[in-house]
């Protein structure tokens, strides 16, 4: 069994009810895990809230953190992704003096565009694998972006 | 039926078919309160403090096998119980502790008396609830109830504001829960239960683990006939203690930190566990990767992250112990006794190397003396209850058990002060049975006001107090561990526990010799009345074998042999 830290990410379905998500976190605080990325939404037409959650851990780790999250009471479901499409969201804020045509390029080559422009900034958006926000970050950084925000991870099986 | 809030809780009660209620009230409570005062289903008995509310809830439960029920205020009524649920959390206790809260008006206001109470209680509860709306509560009432003593049990916390108690709505109790998040699993795997008969069938030197679980699934005569007919040796953690009884020949004792000899050495030998509802706690396994290093390992739990938590299983199976072993008894012919003879011998032989046993010393009792006496004399009559230290490892190991919830005591949390209030619960739960209390003159004093509720309601707990004039299990670990540096724990100075008893009302003894304990336990019994029996003992004895923290098992510290000093 390999200890070392893996990336996993762990969708989580809980019934939309007042304090799960502190249950949630309070069992990974409790239990000395680690959260990367946490995403929250509820389930159209339906009692249920999907959570993803971005962690790292051993495998043995990984394998207590689904089951201890499956023994709350309001968890339906955990999944623990293998197969999956996985994306992430962020929004830059930049200054309007800065190159946009370079910048509407650099977007779109991570499904993104400008999306406003204001009088002093605009905002672009991008969606995208989150190792490849990463790197879309990285190559952003030459035009002096304001804030940058990332949305977390949210996943699906394939 | 159109009822207030607080109607619904003592309705509720009574459909669960409970007897008795411990409690303390308090202004966000009182509703409920004035709901008890007009009822007669069911007995409250008023603790002196929340916290022995809940232990003697935990002591009801362990030794009636229902759910305990305890009720307490907002505020400081609910922080003082706070030890007691996580004390349930730690030992799967099934209870429904209810707390009243602020009227949801002024939550959120930092009011008289408020806490965030379900924030502080989720993480040492099984589940919790913060009831909003009375048309909630009859649902609420009833799941607690279910969530508490299905599945894995445990503490469930309800707490209810003000008003919510004062609020009239329907009361309808004949509901069917719908709990689509929570379905326990309690059959096994019938694929994974073959496996792992066969893996026994094959096994050279099997040994049985016997764990908590199999008490908390009512599974202990199960368990017994499926040693018997397998004639596999077993050991019991201290949550286990009288699963088999201590004259069964196939049971070699308690194993762990101070397991016996025999014990921890067959642990260390055997080639298959077979865990039946434990949880490899650290007090049991000490230092990982040496326990049972040559075994692979069934394990049977209701929890299914308790499997494979610490030590990896070969065999998993979920599902309750007594589902789990009735099945495997129909496979129980595959199994030959015969081929285990030579490793009942070889355990045998460990027993003679280093008995479990203790020296006497002429000039003062010995505390192993005492929970062997007792034993002698009261045997199965006596339900036993301990605090935490050395008297309790002494009572664990040395005490004959004759059945399952004969012993009660604070095994995942270690709290001090749970013995007493614990015993309370455990005689109103078993009043035929006498109901003793080992307990340290550390411990005591930690729920000692406990004395006016036993004696208020007159349930006589005969509380032996094992006076060596030290907190003993930090003492031997400073002996031994911290070059002698007895920090803080030397007790001399000590309260007169004879007129401490008497001045509540109870009767006290001091004993410094063995008649003396005779005469005084034997007056206690008779007389039925709640009693402190001060006994005077060796204060440098230390609970042996010992297993240093993260130390292997079969690295055990020994008794010297006489005449080794």
């Amino acid at each position: 069994m390999t200890e070392e830290n893996q990336r996993r990410v762990v969708s989580v379905i809980v019934i939309n009810e007042a304090s799960v998500l502190s249950r949630i976190t309070d069992l990974f605080s409790g239990r000395g895990y680690n959260i990367t990325s946490l995403t929250v939404a509820p389930i159209p037409d339906s009692r249920y809230s999907r959570l993803t959650i971005v962690t790292a851990g051993s495998v043995r780790v990984i394998e207590q953190i689904t089951k201890q999250l499956h023994k709350l009471i309001p968890v339906l479901r955990v999944y623990e992704h293998e197969d999956m499409v996985e994306k992430e969201m962020a929004m830059i804020k930049i200054p309007i003096t800065e190159n946009l045509s370079d910048i509407n390029i650099l977007c779109e080559a991570y499904n993104g565009k400008i999306v406003n422009t204001g009088e002093n900034t605009i905002i672009a958006i991008v969606t995208d694998e989150p190792k490849r926000i990463d790197n879309f970050l990285n190559a952003i950084k030459r035009y002096n972006p304001k804030e940058i925000v990332r949305s977390g991870a949210v996943a699906l099986e394939r | 039926m159109q009822i207030s809030g607080a109607q619904m809780v003592i309705e509720a009660f009574i459909a669960e078919g409970v007897d008795t209620v411990f409690g303390y009230p308090g202004g966000a409570i009182m509703n409920v309160y004035d709901e008890i005062y007009k009822q007669d289903k069911f007995q409250h008995i008023l603790n002196r403090h929340e916290q022995a509310s809940v232990h003697a809830a935990e002591g009801y439960s362990k030794a009636s096998g229902k759910v305990g029920v305890a009720m307490i205020t907002s505020g400081p009524g609910f922080t003082n119980a706070v030890t007691g649920l996580a004390d349930a959390y730690m030992d799967s206790i099934p209870l429904v502790v209810i707390s009243g809260q602020v009227p949801m008006s002024l939550i959120g206001t930092d009011a008289f008396q408020e806490i965030d109470a379900v924030g502080i209680s989720r993480s040492c509860t099984k589940h919790n609830y913060l009831v909003t709306d009375a048309k909630d509560l009859p649902r609420i009432l009833k799941e607690a109830f279910y969530i508490a003593r299905t599945g894995r049990p445990g503490p469930v916390h309800i707490d209810i504001p003000k008003d919510v108690t004062a609020q009239i709505e329907e009361f309808d109790y004949d509901i069917e829960l719908d709990l689509e998040t929570y379905k326990p699993h309690t059959k096994g795997n019938p694929r994974q239960i073959k496996k792992a008969i066969e893996a026994i069938a094959k096994a050279k030197r099997p040994l049985f683990y016997l764990g908590g679980g199999i008490i908390n699934a009512n599974a202990a005569y199960e368990v017994r006939e499926f040693v018997q007919k397998t004639g596999i040796p077993a050991v019991e953690t201290f949550m286990a203690r009288g699963v088999l009884s201590f004259d069964d020949k196939l049971l070699i004792g308690m194993l762990g930190m101070h397991g016996s000899y025999a014990s921890n050495m067959a642990m260390s030998e055997t080639d298959l566990v077979i865990g039946l509802g434990v949880r490899f706690d650290d007090r049991v396994t000490g230092k990982l990767s040496e326990f049972a290093k040559n075994a692979d390992v069934i394990h049977v739990d209701i929890d299914p992250a308790s499997i494979s938590k610490l030590v990896n299983a070969d065999y998993p199976i979920v599902g309750d112990v007594k589902n789990v072993v009735s099945d495997m008894l129909e496979q129980v012919g595959k199994i030959d006794s015969n081929n285990y003879e030579s490793w009942r011998e070889t355990i045998i032989n460990f027993n003679e190397l280093h008995p479990l046993t203790f020296h006497e010393d002429s000039e003062r009792i010995k505390p192993q003396w005492v929970v062997k006496r007792v034993g002698e004399l009261l045997g199965d009559d006596a339900n036993i209850s301990t605090d935490v230290g050395q008297h309790q490892m002494w009572a664990g190991q040395f005490y004959p058990f004759t059945r399952p919830r004969q012993f009660i005591s604070s095994s995942g949390l270690g709290t001090m002060g749970f013995g007493f209030p614990a015993a309370i619960g455990v005689k109103a739960a078993s009043p035929e049975k006498t109901s003793i209390n080992f307990t340290g003159d550390g411990s005591i004093l930690m729920n000692v006001q406990e004395l006016m509720t036993a004696v208020e309601k007159k349930i006589p707990v005969i509380n032996i107090i094992l006076n060596n004039n030290f907190l003993g299990m930090v003492r031997q670990w400073q002996t031994l561990f911290y070059d002698k540096r007895h920090s803080e724990t030397d007790l001399s100075v000590q309260p007169d526990f004879v007129k401490l008893a008497e001045a509540f009302g109870g009767i006290g003894y001091r004993v410094k010799t063995k008649e003396e304990f005779d005469a005084a336990l034997k007056d206690a019994v008779e007389k039925n009345v709640v009693a402190f029996i001060e006994v005077i003992v060796h204060r440098m004895e230390n609970v042996m074998p010992m297993v240093p923290s993260g130390g292997s098992l079969f690295n055990m510290m020994l008794l010297e042999k006489k005449g080794d000093k």
